[in-house]
C-alpha cells in the first residue's frame, strides 16, 4: 500500500514545476500547457484524498475539473490563435497592450 | 519494498521527468508531448489507487482531445523554438523562490498532518463506474447540468472568437 502522503507530495512537487514553467516560461502556448500540468496535479490530490477518505466524492471533483479544463482549453486556444495573427509572435513579452 | 511502492516510485519519477522535460525543452511541441508522458504516468497512478474511470478519463479525454487540440495549435501557428528576451528579471529572481516556498509550504503542512491520512486504495478495491455514475447524476446533477452549460458557452465562445472580421 502507498501511504497518502506520498500521493500529496507528488501533487505539491507537480503543482511546484507547473509554477516554475508558468514564470519562465516565454512561449504563450507553453504557459498554457503549465496551467494543464497544475490542474493535473490538483486532481491527483483531489483522487487521493478521495481514495484515503473512502468516499468517491472527489473523483466526481476530478470528473468536473477535466469539463472545465477542455472548456478552458478550447476558450484559451482561440484566444492564442487571435493574438498570434494579431501580433505576429507567440511571445507573451509582445503581448503588452495593457502594460503602461 | 513491496510491489504497488515500486509501481508509484517508477509512475512519480516518470511525472516529474515529463514536468521538468516541459520546462527544459525549447519547442513547444517536445513540451506539448513531455506533458502527454505527464498524463500518462497520472492515470497509471490512478490505476494504482483503483479510480479505473478517471483513469480512463484522463486519457482519453486530457491525453487524447486536450493535447490533441495543442498540438494542432502548435501546427496551425507553425510555432518555432521559443525566444529568448530578457525583459523580465523578476522571473528570474522571483520565479524559483516562489515555486520552492508554494512546494514546502505545501510538503510542510502534509508533513504536520502526520499520518493522519490512511493509505489510498485502503482494501485496493476499485471504485465502480456505477458508484461514480450515481453519484454524478443523484447528488451532483445540478453542478452537472452547469457544466452542460459551462460547455456550450465555451463553443460559443470559440466559434465567436475563431470568426474572421469582415
Amino acid at each position: 500500500m502507498v501511504p497518502t502522503d506520498y500521493y500529496l507530495i507528488l501533487s505539491a512537487i507537480l503543482f511546484g514545476l507547473g509554477i516554475v514553467a508558468f514564470v519562465f516560461k516565454r512561449n504563450i502556448i507553453t504557459l498554457f500547457m503549465a496551467i494543464e500540468l497544475m490542474l493535473n496535479a490538483v486532481n491527483l490530490a483531489f483522487v487521493a484524498f478521495s481514495r484515503a477518505l473512502g468516499k468517491p466524492d472527489g473523483e466526481v471533483f476530478v470528473l468536473f475539473v477535466i469539463v472545465v479544463a477542455a472548456a478552458e482549453a478550447a476558450v484559451g486556444l482561440g484566444i492564442i490563435i487571435l493574438t498570434a495573427r494579431n501580433r505576429h509572435s507567440l511571445n507573451v513579452e509582445r503581448v503588452d497592450l495593457l502594460k503602461l | 519494498m513491496n510491489a504497488p511502492l515500486m509501481i508509484f516510485f517508477v509512475l512519480a519519477a516518470v511525472a516529474v521527468f515529463g514536468a521538468v522535460s516541459l520546462i527544459l525543452q525549447r519547442e513547444p511541441i517536445h513540451s506539448a508531448l513531455s506533458l502527454i508522458v505527464v498524463m500518462v504516468a497520472l492515470a497509471g497512478l490512478y490505476l494504482l489507487m483503483g479510480a479505473e474511470f478517471v483513469a480512463a478519463v484522463q486519457i482519453i479525454v486530457y491525453g487524447g482531445a486536450i493535447m490533441v487540440l495543442f498540438v494542432f495549435v502548435i501546427m496551425l501557428l507553425n510555432a518555432g523554438e521559443e525566444e529568448r528576451t530578457n525583459f523580465s528579471k523578476l522571473a528570474t529572481y522571483a520565479g524559483i523562490p516562489l515555486a520552492l516556498a508554494v512546494t514546502g509550504f505545501i510538503a510542510a503542512a502534509i508533513a504536520r498532518s502526520g499520518g493522519y491520512l490512511p493509505a489510498a486504495a485502503p482494501n485496493g478495491a476499485l471504485t465502480s463506474t456505477k458508484t461514480l455514475s450515481m453519484l454524478l447524476f443523484k447528488e451532483f446533477v445540478y453542478p452537472f447540468e452547469l457544466t452542460s452549460f459551462l460547455i456550450l458557452v465555451a463553443i460559443l465562445g470559440a466559434i465567436v472568437l475563431a470568426q474572421r472580421e469582415n
